[in-house]
């Protein structure tokens, strides 16, 4: 299978601070990678270089190159925003536009990108709901606001909003940290079928879920990739003691 | 960092060690039973046996709290699955060691066909082998894990020449001697199965130890590679 996202001798920093040290990763089209690793190891840092989000924070820069099907998406000719809507991302809040109704949230890139007729934007905004499992939920109050839904179906609609621009990429960071197992469920079920048209990165601090979800696992360490492999060999059989030491708890 | 999990760890090793203790002693004791002609040696191994079978309940409840309880990875998911596989390897082993005493009842009043020589020998190896593969486990010694598997060919080559000596001195000479002759055989055939689930619990503690799989694949092992 052709790496979707190639990643090469990445170093990322916060004013004087290497958040990441020289990551190397090839991470394969269609299928679930997920990133484990304790807090500060740089796991959503090295997410935010794959959509640019990390050069809007003051002070940081980067280095290295970051190539999505086979182009530098940090080459002088590439448009931030027009990659950001390749690769779309999904919070560990989830965060509807308060003031817009579910409609609009999901309707809202679509907007911005020019897309005007109602036909189109009812079409979309429809099949969005649908691949996000909201639709059944919602379909008859789409002119609620976006925050009166439940978390876990505010988390959806989030889905929804980022699949509705037609990503390659959706990078998911803690998506279920705030949600409710019931929730938690109806979007790790979600990534299941998103896969099937997706490449999906996601970071999280549950291990069972990165063992649930991913085809692939990556931990990371003090900024450094410590081991990247097939999920089931990662959480049966790892090669590096750090990466036993942590999913097996031993770590600190 | 200090693991509540570990002293859980801790208990399932403990238990194990006591059924493997019994396991081999109810061997030693079948055995016994049958070079001192004694009945109720013979059927406390079976009465004791109830004890086993307990204590392997008692264990695969632990394990399936600890896998429910604790989701463990890695290391600690091989070293618990491995230790539901030695417990029911060890209830085997004991049930062998009834069914052996099983066989010295029906021998008891019948004269001895002949001088115990073999079956002895191979109740050593079947119970060195039984020892060291609980030890390999406990102490996650691949080295003593492989010494069990090679020594697998020695139990089967004593069998086989104690099959020979039974059935070409005895059973095809006087047909007689087949209800003194055929609970030795049987008796040789459990004390081989014994040996073999050693080897089984030898070739599990590898793929503890190193998470290579050895399984059906010993001759390999053998042969050095």
């Amino acid at each position: 299978m052709e790496a979707e996202i190639k990643v090469s001798n990445l170093y990322a920093y916060f004013g004087s601070i290497c958040a990441l040290r020289g990551i190397n990763i090839s991470i394969k089209e269609k299928v679930v990678t997920a990133v484990i690793g304790p807090s500060g190891c740089g796991k959503s840092t090295f997410i935010r270089c794959i959509n640019r989000l990390h050069e809007v924070v003051p002070e940081a820069k980067l280095s290295g190159e970051v190539l999505l099907g086979g182009k530098d998406i940090y080459s002088a000719d590439a448009d931030p925003i027009l990659i950001r809507r390749k690769i779309g991302m999904v919070f560990q809040r989830p965060n509807p536009f308060p003031a817009l109704s579910i409609y609009d949230n999901v309707a809202a890139g679509l907007k911005l990108n020019g897309i005007k007729r109602k036909n189109d934007l009812d079409g979309i905004v429809e099949r969005s709901l649908k691949m996000s499992a909201l639709w059944g939920e919602v379909k008859d109050k789409l002119n609620a606001s976006g925050v009166s839904l439940s978390g876990g179906q505010q988390q959806r609609l989030c889905i929804a909003r980022a699949l509705a621009v037609a990503p390659e990429v959706i990078l998911f960071d803690e998506p279920c940290s705030a949600l409710d197992p019931i929730s938690t469920g109806k979007i790790e079920e979600l990534l299941f079928q998103l896969k099937k048209n997706y490449t999906i990165i996601i970071v999280t601090h549950n291990m069972q879920q990165a063992a649930r979800v991913s085809d692939y696992t990556a931990f990371f360490l003090l900024g450094e990739l410590v081991e990247f492999d097939k999920t089931q060999d990662i959480f049966t059989k790892p090669k590096d003691n750090r990466t036993e030491d942590y999913i097996t708890g031993r770590f600190g | 960092m200090q693991r509540h999990f570990d002293e859980e760890l801790r208990k399932m090793n403990a238990e194990l060690l006591r059924m493997a203790s019994l396991a081999e002693s109810a061997i030693h004791k079948s055995i016994e039973a049958l070079k001192n002609r004694d009945r109720e040696a013979a059927e406390a191994v079976i009465e004791d046996d109830r004890k086993i079978d307990e204590l392997e309940l008692t264990i695969e409840e632990r394990a399936i709290d600890l896998l429910a309880l604790h989701q463990p990875m890695a290391g600690d998911l091989r070293f618990i699955t491995t230790g539901m596989k030695v417990n029911a390897e060890l209830e085997r082993i004991a049930d062998l060691a009834v069914n052996i005493a099983q066989r010295v009842i029906e021998l008891v009043d019948k004269p001895l066909l002949k001088q115990l020589i073999d079956i002895p020998k191979l109740t050593d190896i079947a119970r060195k082998m039984v020892k060291n593969a609980i030890n390999s486990f406990l102490k996650r010694d691949e080295g003593l894990a492989k010494e069990v598997i090679l020594s697998d060919p020695k139990a089967d080559g004593l069998r086989n020449l104690i099959y020979d000596e039974l059935i070409n001195d005895y059973l095809c000479k006087d047909g007689t001697a087949s209800l003194r002759a055929v609970p030795l055989l049987l008796i040789t055939r459990y004390l081989e199965r014994i040996c073999d689930h050693a080897t089984n619990i030898a070739e599990d503690v590898i793929y503890m130890v190193s998470a290579r799989v050895v399984k059906h694949h010993s001759e390999k092992l053998r042969n050095g590679r």
